[in-house]
């Protein structure tokens, strides 16, 4: 009984969270590694492109809210989410042409691009305020559980409650759906195919005749639209606050790297074992190890090797390991 | 304009700027001497971030964003070194357990960690590889985690447990504040040298992340380690280099004086104060920029941006790239952590909270973009301009929106959203500055010769 | 003398605003033929094709493809009126698998390529074993045939090689001529710059020495391995 304890108890802080947080990190890196492999820079501004994103789609479902719209059990914003990545791959269509191209034509190097991007960021960031303000927006509607705490102890009988969010499962689905759906289309599509061509080989991709004005608009799309589900997805999981998102982009590009930046699957990898190390080490264990081990052995600690505060300290150092044993990162990305 | 004259033609322009801030409440000027010389000390401080970011971008072309860090850090040095010893912090005694309680055992902790990491390293470069390497590194990490732990966190709890309303932390040395401005450049110095032994010779983006990522993780330090400068709860009353007001104000012969300029006791003191802040910010800005020129025009700067210019060539001709760029990664980040001591010195305050990134490492960016990077004079003509418009945006913001909205009743929706709107104006202006001067004077005001 | 299928006449430029490097120099090729252009180092060869190409600023001469001008036409308008290219780095996409890299040569086209691919996999029969391995993991000499196969997708109509064999051991060097005397045999014009200048002058219908960005000697493969002024200069006696 006390090994199933344990076991729930795992899942509930840990399994289930990780999950959930990975599968947010891993669409936020996935939009990182494709402007990379791309573009060919390390966009600053994705933080506050998910600002940005999470922040449409939010006002759109407070409309829809007040319209009495509703998507049953589901949370209003997964029906306003075309409409925020509408808005989202207008906003960076248009930041394209105003801002980047310019620099792309020059054929500027990336670390100018990357500075560039810090001004884009400051302006997303100073939007994003100016619309919705600083504080934190609660824009969560529907059944919040699938699995509730209470109803799972009755129907056990365990001492351990497993309490499954709606967000948890949704994050789960939504991910899986939106990474089958990229590869599918990077994979089978002859535009994903041309996408990945110029990612490879730029020159060689121009002299086969891809036009890379369209290679460059399909990936600014793409991004509005993984950038805004990542948004959007976190900020119903937890809640959103633009310093948060701000914040996301260490993690964010901590997955991407260590996944290996340009790499799509990569990204993904990269994005779970960011999450999977963040909750763990930030995990008190007191609780699982307590029912596993013998009670002269409880600990009276609370058996935790960090403290939340430092989960980025978490995704940092893994970078760093990565970085000097693996530049490439675990998938060999484009470059050391 | 003859290159000659644009220099000091706007640095005119700037110090006018300043002038008419403290005299005129004329549009959006304040025509408070007080506030005037209150961004003007902010403005030297920037000033200083600003070179030693110019001398990392500039001369070396490394991309720093982490300059919130080294900041804080000088910030924990006025702390470590200004503050009175906390008592029975460092105790004499040894514990139960045989060994040094308090800070000692803090102490003792940090170094046991600091061994384990070297352990580590040494495994990994010293046993043949394979998979016994691995394992043993990993064995003497986990190993090593856990023994410090146990020691860390013992002192730890003896130092939290002093008085925890007012101290509960490890106190400092009781030494004049203004030892920890170059103590605080030490601190920033050491966090450099880790953070370029693993991050330079990759990517330049990829130094950028990592030094993004320390500065976080030293806000979360100094937010979290109460036992160190007492985390959120903040420590307050940091002492001072210069006079204290109401010490003024009692004194008849400054009254005496400030009567004679015309002035109440209270401004003139504040007055004092800031002027004071003034003299000794400007002295040292002085200093690093006679430093950084003269570095820049010797031999050795020479070949710094001989090798920004043309890594590869530098190379060949037997330059070690990655151990130069350490050093003027090193000396840049201490610059940006004397500063950080400055800062805190003269609030008085360290609160980890108000450390934004946006405001310490990226508007340092957009300073040392806007005056023009590789150029020292530019740097701190950015510094003094830019930290200028960053407090002239909000006044700037409502100036707008009364016009915009001139003729409206107030309470109109518009009305009200554009004032409160204006507040926001600042990170916004910023950006559009930011990719104005790259997109049409990507060298900036002050171009590098 | 007709006119050549693909000629670059008097070709003088070169890159950007930099220095000229071509000086009046001329290449042509015709249906049927291997056309070589050999040198010492820095003589222009390949500087020569790309030129061709239109690569570099041809400042005056011509080029002209089937009797009609090119000279001002970029590289991808070139790749559409029937030139095929294989650069000599970087001229494969090393993550997508054999058979995308053909896919993404045929980009422009907008009928059925699955004829052509047959055609490609039948010359080089290696390629359908790795169809479904990433073109980077394959060996050299078979990188150079992903590229040979990817400038054919598109039915080109004169194919320029540059240093295709460069890096490849000798016998994948032999091989890799023997599968462009098949190219040649289906009738495509093949203009190519090569470094090992005696094997490549043996395959060749036309031959051109260039020196200093001049055309030093031209004639027959054959007539040019006679050549003693040839042989002394540059093929080592």
């Amino acid at each position: 009984m006390d090994f199933l304890n344990a076991i729930v108890a795992l899942a509930n802080y840990v399994l289930i969270p990780a999950t959930a947080y990975g599968a947010q990190l891993a669409l936020g890196a996935l939009g990182v590694t494709l402007i990379y492999g791309i573009l060919r820079f390390s966009n600053f501004a994705h933080g506050d492109t998910m600002a940005f994103g999470t922040m449409v789609t939010i006002l759109f479902t407070w409309w829809f809210q007040s319209m009495g719209l509703h998507f049953g059990p589901l949370p209003t914003a997964l029906l306003a989410l075309p409409f925020g990545i509408a808005v989202t791959a207008v906003l960076l269509l248009g930041t394209d042409r105003l801002v980047f191209r310019f620099y792309r034509k020059k054929k500027s190097d990336p670390v100018i691009l990357t500075i560039v991007s810090l001004g884009v960021m400051f302006i997303y960031n100073g939007l994003v305020r100016f619309v919705i303000g600083v504080g934190d927006q609660q824009f969560l509607d529907g059944e919040r559980f699938v699995i509730s705490a209470r109803g799972f102890k009755d129907a056990t009988g365990l001492d351990e409650a497993l309490a499954l969010k709606t967000t948890q499962v949704l994050t789960v689905v939504v991910a899986v759906l939106v990474v089958g759906a990229l590869f599918w289309f990077l994979n089978r599509t002859r535009t994903g195919k041309s996408m990945r061509a110029f990612s490879d080989n730029e020159d060689l991709a121009l002299l086969s005749g891809i036009n890379p004005d369209k290679v460059v608009a399909v990936t600014w799309i793409i991004v509005a639209g993984l950038v805004t589900v990542a948004g959007v997805l976190y900020g119903l999981d937890k809640s959103f606050k633009p310093f948060t998102y701000f914040q996301l982009l260490l993690p964010i590009f901590a997955a991407a790297i260590v996944g290996g930046l340009g790499n799509p699957l990569g990204a993904i990898a990269g994005g779970f074992v960011i999450a999977f190390s963040e909750v763990t080490i930030t995990y008190a264990w007191k609780k699982v190890v307590t029912y596993i081990l013998p009670d002269s052995l409880a600990p009276d600690g609370l058996v935790q090797l960090l403290t939340t505060d430092y989960k980025f300290a978490v995704s940092f150092v893994i970078l760093i390991i990565v970085l000097l044993f693996r530049p490439t990162g675990i998938f060999k990305g484009q470059s050391a | 304009m003859k290159t000659s004259m644009r220099t000091p033609l706007l640095f005119v322009a700037v110090a006018a700027l300043f002038i008419l801030e403290g005299s005129t409440n004329w549009w959006i000027f304040s025509g408070s001497w007080t506030a005037a010389l209150g961004i003007l000390n902010m403005a030297l401080l920037s000033a200083i971030m600003a070179l030693g970011v110019n001398m990392q971008w500039g001369y070396a072309g490394l991309f720093n964003t982490g300059i919130m860090g080294f900041a804080a850090l000088g910030g924990l040095a006025t702390v470590l070194v200004g503050t009175q010893p906390t008592a029975g912090a460092f105790p004499w005694e040894l514990g139960a357990d045989g060994l040094p309680q308090g800070g000692w055992r803090i102490l003792m902790g940090l170094a046991f960690g600091a061994l384990t990491i070297a352990a580590a390293i040494f495994a990994q470069r010293r046993l043949p590889k394979g998979r016994m390497r691995g394992l043993s590194t990993l064995a003497i990490i986990v190993v090593g985690f856990f023994v410090y732990r146990w020691i860390f966190d013992g002192g730890v709890e003896l130092v939290e447990k002093i008085n925890p309303a007012t101290s509960g932390n490890i106190g400092g040395l009781g030494l004049p504040i203004i030892v920890s401005w170059p103590v605080g450049g030490l601190f920033a110095a050491a966090a450099a040298w880790v953070i370029g032994k693993t991050a330079l010779g990759l990517r330049s983006d990829y130094l950028a992340i990592a030094t993004l990522g320390i500065a976080e993780i030293i806000i979360a330090v100094l937010k979290n380690e109460d036992w160190l400068a007492r985390g959120v709860k903040n420590i307050i009353g940091l002492p001072r280099p210069v006079a204290y007001e109401v010490n003024l104000q009692a004194d008849p012969a400054f009254v005496e004086r400030a009567a004679n300029w015309g002035l109440d006791p209270a401004t003139a003191s504040t007055i004092w104060v800031k002027l004071s802040y003034s003299v000794l910010f400007a002295a040292v800005l002085i200093v690093v920029m006679v430093g950084a020129q003269l570095a820049l025009n010797s031999p050795w700067g020479r070949m710094m941006r001989a090798i920004r210019d043309n890594e590869t060539a530098a190379e060949a001709m037997g330059k070690n790239v990655t151990r130069r760029h350490l050093h003027i990664f090193i000396i840049g980040s201490a610059v940006c952590g004397i500063a950080g001591a400055m800062a805190t010195t003269m609030d008085g305050v360290l609160n980890p909270g108000a450390y934004q990134p946006l405001r310490y490492t990226f508007l340092i960016w957009v300073m040392v973009i806007v005056g023009g990077s590789g150029n020292n004079w530019g740097a701190v003509l950015g510094g003094f301009l830019i930290w200028w418009l960053w407090n002239a945006v909000e006044p700037l913001g409502i100036w707008l929106s009364n016009i915009l909205t001139v003729g409206l009743p107030d309470g109109n929706w518009f009305k009200t959203s554009m004032q409160d709107a204006a507040a926001h104006f600042r990170l916004f202006t910023m950006g559009i500055i930011l990719l104005v001067v790259l997109r049409f004077s990507p060298r900036g005001l002050i171009p590098e010769k | 003398m007709t006119e050549p299928y693909l000629i670059g006449d008097a070709m003088t430029g070169g890159y950007g605003k930099g220095p000229d490097i071509l000086h009046g120099c001329t290449i042509a090729v015709n249906p049927g033929e291997i056309a070589v252009i050999v040198g010492p180092n820095g003589a222009g060869k390949s500087t020569a094709m790309k030129a061709i190409f239109g690569m570099l600023n041809v400042r005056s001469g011509s080029v002209r493809l089937a009797g009609q001008d090119i000279t001002h036409m970029s590289p991808q308008d070139r790749v559409i009126h029937g030139m095929g290219f294989v650069p000599q780095v970087r001229n494969i996409f090393p993550s997508m698998t054999v058979e995308e890299n053909l896919e993404m040569g045929a980009f422009i086209r907008k009928d059925e390529i699955k004829s052509t691919m047959e055609q490609v996999y039948h010359l080089f029969p290696i390629l359908k074993d790795k169809r479904r391995q990433a073109a980077g993991e394959l060996s050299g000499g078979q990188r150079q045939q992903v590229a040979v196969g990817r400038a054919l997708m598109t039915k080109p109509k004169v194919l320029m090689l540059d240093e295709p064999t460069a890096g490849v051991s000798p016998i994948v060097m032999d091989e890799l001529f023997d599968r462009i005397i098949e190219v040649s045999r289906t009738g495509i014009p093949i203009l190519m710059v090569e470094q090992n200048a005696k094997q490549a002058l043996e395959i060749a219908d036309r031959g051109y020495v260039l020196v200093q960005g001049r055309n030093g000697h031209t004639g027959t493969g054959k007539e040019l391995l006679a050549d003693p002024d040839v042989r002394r200069s540059f093929l080592g006696g």
